[in-house]
């Protein structure tokens, strides 16, 4: 298989991706080689200051965290869709006629007014104040 | 061996990896982080084969999002271990008849199974009909082909996308959205809005008296 052109593009990445392996490695066999090591269960115990511990760290999240999550995903996949639009739309490379540009333009509009109802609604219902 | 190779066995090599270790590891929040890890691989491996558009998406969803999402799941779940374990014999049969059953599944589907011949491959997956486009340099790339059609040709697709987000988006408030009472909440302009009057009375107190 020959290597297309435009994968010499992401080789940088892959030079990162191969100091970050190599360096994560290091960082954990280097310690297991020469650190000293005597394991104690006290060690990995629940620690709070002052007083035994009520409790593991481990408990419920409140609900809020995740609408927040899930409104994050929403808008993140709008952006998606926006950027090939942003990239191509007045692109004078691409050589696209004027209907082309317009339909588009406004094929993007309608999608956001859709958008624009959901963030108005959720602004409304106060769901991006926390409380 | 072509770099393009190395990165390939590469970056399967960690998806199956981290995959494995979904399932094999003990702590649910280490099973979701070796789940961003396979993201991160399969990412790579689109890269590979020219999709970089959605290597992107694959990182910006899924590893960004979803992920985050899926250890805010197990964050609530609120798994006791020594809970965990305790019906595994209670289970057991169900769970290892379940095993057998889709193991002879695979094992039939797999015994009749043969190799399809290079006509058959052909005759499934016909030539792109514009390979000239795509191998061409000076051609548009993925993500301003992607933009050329997805506007345009599958306005309507597009449009349905759009209105589907604004049902997930509605639907998540609708069913996590609670409004709680008697929480005291910081309102900004009611406290700049104070006057004196409101808030401080002054008052004359006589010797020994106290009010």
């Amino acid at each position: 298989m020959a290597t297309p052109d435009f994968l010499l593009d992401y080789l940088p990445i892959l030079v990162f991706l191969g100091l970050a392996l190599a360096l994560g490695i290091g960082f954990l066999a280097v310690p297991a080689l020469i650190a000293p090591s005597e394991p104690d269960p006290e060690k990995l115990s629940t620690y709070e200051c002052g007083f035994n511990a009520f409790d593991d760290a481990r408990m419920k999240f409140d609900v809020q965290f995740y609408i927040v999550a899930i409104l994050f995903i929403i808008v993140d996949l709008d952006v998606a869709f926006l950027f090939p639009w942003a990239v191509a739309l007045f692109n004078p490379e691409l050589g696209t006629d004027r209907d082309f540009q317009l339909f588009a333009f406004w094929s993007m509009f309608v999608f956001l007014a859709v958008f624009a109802i959901g963030f108005l609604y959720e602004w409304k219902k106060g769901a991006l104040e926390w409380r | 061996m072509p770099i393009g190779t190395a990165a390939f066995l590469l970056f399967s090599a960690a998806a199956i990896l981290s995959g494995l270790m979904v399932i094999a590891s003990r702590n649910p929040v280490h099973s979701v982080l070796f789940l961003i890890a396979a993201f991160i691989s399969a990412a790579g491996l689109f890269v590979l084969m020219g999709a970089e558009y959605l290597a992107m998406l694959l990182l910006v969803v899924y590893v960004g999002a979803v992920a985050v999402l899926f250890l805010f799941v197990v964050m609530m779940l609120d798994v006791d271990f020594v809970e965990l374990k305790q019906g595994f014999l209670q289970y057991m049969p169900v769970a290892a008849t379940v095993a057998v059953v889709v193991v002879v599944e695979l094992i039939m589907a797999v015994a009749v199974w043969t190799a399809p011949s290079d006509a058959e491959i052909a005759r499934a997956h016909p030539a792109p009909r514009a390979p000239e486009i795509v191998a061409d340099p000076a051609g548009p790339n993925n993500i301003e082909a992607l933009g050329l059609i997805l506007y345009t040709d599958y306005a309507h697709y597009f449009q349905i996308a759009g209105i589907v987000l604004l049902v997930a988006m509605i639907g998540a408030i609708v069913m996590t959205f609670r409004v709680r009472e008697g929480v005291r909440r910081q309102d900004v302009a009611r406290q700049v809005g104070r006057r004196r009057e409101e808030a401080v009375e002054l008052v004359k107190v006589k010797t020994g008296q106290g009010i």
